[in-house]
């Protein structure tokens, strides 16, 4: 018995295989989900959230918003190959690849030394056949995280900077639901990581340096162009009220509310690129909206934030008028801010 | 003998279990419904079949289904409940994302938004099935009950749909749709058909709604210009609930009332109808009211045919409090309500030099209705009397609308 185990692990350092904190590109790759996050073997120490060799870190400049959770972001690219720069869309990732992202919550967010309280790990694979998303929910220990094919409800609470509780339904989602925002024209896909969206300074262990630097560093890339557009970070306050509100509805909304997103019956387009009035909401009549018109008349009437449909449905917790649709049990009280502030602007 | 005959029984019912191709998948009521339900929509195959048994199922969670070619069976509308009414997350009750699917013998009830929602389906089969908000009329009740959109291949037979505060059976953007043996009820609009082509509406009960049935369109949307709409054989009947609508929605604009309304839509035939019992108006033919700067939008109805309908009483009870529509026919007509209204408004240069006749509006035997239109060049001068009720210079020949079919049905 012994001697098997010897000549396996003999075996496994021949194969140049590292038979600990790897990543499992046949398990990573294969027909079924696994049923736990481990057998992935992303991270050396999961409860540490310490990744294995070769997943690296990343931040968006410009983030979706989660119910106050927070987001720890991975990605891996298997060696050998590398993703490529698309204009106006996140890179394209060769099969192998995958993209996790655990949601958390600190225990006290005055304090980062008291510890997190882990929710889910979602994870993107890029397969053969495309983009798969699947959801591992954390146990109570925080010591494995298990598949949760039809997703699952965790009521919890956190300490906020201010001191007060703050107690959450928490979602996490099912297969389908990942697909409401990571989908376009049918497909699954990852929405987070344009370069354009990558484009700042991370600091990495081994050092600060630009995300997209690193990822040249690392091979994961191999190049990307000098000129990509701005991304404002919708918290910047320095950035214009404009920016930052198209910015924050452009990650929020834009994904479904545009001319090919999940929304489009709507005409209510809300991506980064949309320009007519109309359709970005101005004096726009709602078309399906039922209740969630608030008996208001129009989606955004300028000056007005107290008589626009979008700062009602932001505000709302109701799960027949809130937006977005799923994602959300919580108001985002400091976007809120921002849209009324740019509606009143107008 | 005895025992090959076992094996031969017992062959069968493996194959008839397993069939082969196709699974049968069951789910029953019980604590864990919610995630047992949304896991086997997830599971399913293509081929296979979900049954839900019966009973109630209180769930807190929108379902929704994205796998093609597979069929969600109850026990019986009456039987298998879907029941919404401590909904926390979902906008929807439930939700369908894939192509070919049938949905059957089930109830959706107390949805917290829509009941049942179709997005971009390619083939949706709802048969039998109800959705309904079980407190009566209220504008706290979800929009709408049937809600296929962007789809195509639609058929709705056999539904039922009651207290929707939008529409209680609504086709969206959609083509090649089929509404029929269905019954609308205590929704503000009973059926709509919106921004849709080739539709056939016939053999449904709209009744008690506060409008029976409508034929819409509207402008600044992905897919417009409706056309090639059927409605035939139905019942749009004492049709009486006030509009309890949200404001903001177009229905909202709705008088208590109406039978059957169509707005700025092209190719409408509306024939074999029984329309009565509408205290404002039976049929109504109207213009796209509110301003737009769509130019690619055509805000007036045409060739429109109206022929073979047994009107009832209409126009007793006028709603003059909702909307413009009512109080503006009850001054024209003097509080003398007629059948058949429409508001003669066509676009500047067809005023003046007339309508191209393919275009027009034509009237075929339709009992003794009575009709009313107005003339707007005459309405915009004061002086003289818009009125128009003339049946007869409205009648012509009648070239009906081809039959739709869809594939498999």
């Amino acid at each position: 018995m012994k001697h098997l185990k010897t000549a396996v692990f003999v075996l496994l350092m021949i194969s140049g295989v590292n038979p600990a904190f790897a990543v499992n590109d046949d398990v990573l790759l294969s027909e079924k989900f696994p049923r736990t996050l481990s057998e992935y073997g992303f991270f050396e120490d999961a409860k540490a959230q310490q990744p294995s060799e070769g997943v690296l870190p990343y931040e968006l400049i410009s983030t979706l918003f989660s119910d106050y959770s927070k987001k720890q972001r991975w990605v891996y690219v298997p060696e050998g190959s590398h993703a490529t720069y698309q204009r106006d869309w996140v890179f394209n990732f060769p099969v192998g690849s995958a993209l996790i992202k655990t949601f958390y919550y600190p225990l006290d967010e005055r304090d980062s030394d008291k510890g997190m309280n882990m929710m889910e790990t979602r994870v993107l694979l890029r397969k053969d056949s495309g983009w798969e998303a699947v959801s591992y929910a954390w146990n109570e220990n925080q010591t494995e995280a298990n598949i949760k094919i039809a997703g699952k409800t965790i009521n919890t609470s956190w300490i906020d900077e201010f001191g007060d509780i703050q107690q959450v339904r928490y979602r996490v989602p099912n297969k389908n639901q990942c697909k409401e925002c990571h989908a376009a024209n049918d497909q699954i896909t990852p929405i987070g990581p344009k370069a354009r969206n990558l484009n700042s300074i991370y600091p990495f262990i081994d050092g600060s340096k630009n995300q997209l630097t690193k990822w040249i560093d690392e091979e994961f890339i191999k190049e990307y162009p000098s000129d990509l557009l701005k991304t404002t970070d919708w918290k910047n306050v320095t950035a214009s009220l404009d920016e930052r509100a198209r910015s924050y509805l452009d990650i929020n909304c834009g994904h479904c509310h545009s001319p090919t997103g999940a929304a489009n019956s709507t005409g209510l387009y809300l991506n980064l690129s949309e320009t007519r009035k109309k359709h970005l909401g101005i004096y726009k009549k709602p078309v399906a909206t039922g209740r969630g018109s608030g008996n208001l008349q129009y989606s955004i009437v300028p000056g007005k934030p107290e008589e626009s449909i979008m700062l009602l449905r932001m505000l709302s917790t109701d799960p027949g008028v809130m937006m977005p649709e799923s994602g959300r049990a919580l108001t985002h009280t400091e976007a809120v801010k921002l849209i009324k502030d740019w509606i009143s602007s107008m | 003998m005895k025992k090959i005959l076992l094996l031969i029984s017992a062959a069968i019912l493996v194959l008839a279990s397993t069939s082969a191709f196709s699974k049968d998948w069951r789910v029953g009521p019980s604590e864990d419904s919610q995630e047992q339900l949304q896991e086997a929509l997830i599971l399913i195959e293509s081929g296979d079949v979900l049954h839900i048994e019966e009973g109630v199922y209180n769930l807190e969670d929108g379902l929704s289904l994205d796998v093609d070619d597979v069929t969600v069976q109850g026990a019986g509308m009456n039987k298998t409940i879907l029941n919404f009414k401590k909904q926390l997350s979902g906008a929807q009750g439930f939700l369908v994302t894939s192509n070919k699917v049938t949905l059957k013998d089930f109830s959706i009830e107390n949805a917290k938004g829509d009941a049942l929602k179709v997005i971009g389906a390619e083939g949706i089969y709802m048969i039998n099935l109800k959705t309904e908000w079980t407190g009566g009329p209220k504008s706290s009740n979800g929009a709408y009950g049937f809600y296929p959109v962007e789809s195509s291949d639609v058929l709705i037979d056999g539904c039922v749909a009651i207290g929707a505060s939008d529409a209680g059976i609504y086709v969206g953007q959609s083509k090649n749709i089929i509404v029929r043996n269905s019954t609308a009820q205590y929704n503000v609009a009973g059926i709509e058909i919106e921004n849709s082509y080739y539709a056939d509406v016939y053999d449904n009960l709209a009744s008690h709604n506060t409008a029976g049935i409508l034929v819409f369109d509207l402008p600044d949307l992905p897919q417009q210009g409706g056309h090639h709409v059927r409605v035939f054989r139905n019942q749009a009947i004492n049709n009486d609930t006030d509009n309890f609508a949200p404001e903001g929605n177009i229905v909202g604009e709705v008088p208590r009332g109406t039978g059957i309304i169509i707005q700025a839509n092209s190719h409408v035939e509306v024939f074999d109808n029984d329309i009565g019992g509408n205290g404002t108006v039976n049929l109504t033919i109207v213009t796209y009211g509110s301003e737009t700067n769509d130019e690619g939008y055509y805000p007036h109805p045409k060739s429109i045919q109206v022929h073979g309908n047994r009107f009832g009483d209409g126009g007793f009870d006028p709603d003059l409090e909702t909307g413009e529509l009512a109080s503006i026919l009850f001054e024209l007509s003097d509080g003398n309500m007629p059948d058949i209204f429409w508001d003669g408004i066509l676009p500047l240069t067809q005023m003046l030099f007339g309508q191209p006749e393919d275009e027009k509006i034509v009237l075929g035997d339709n009992g003794d209705a009575t009709f009313l239109t107005i003339n707007p060049i005459k309405y915009m001068l004061p002086i003289l009397d818009p009125v128009v009720t003339d049946y007869d210079s409205f009648r012509g020949e009648i070239n009906p609308l081809d039959e739709i079919v869809i594939e498999g049905i």
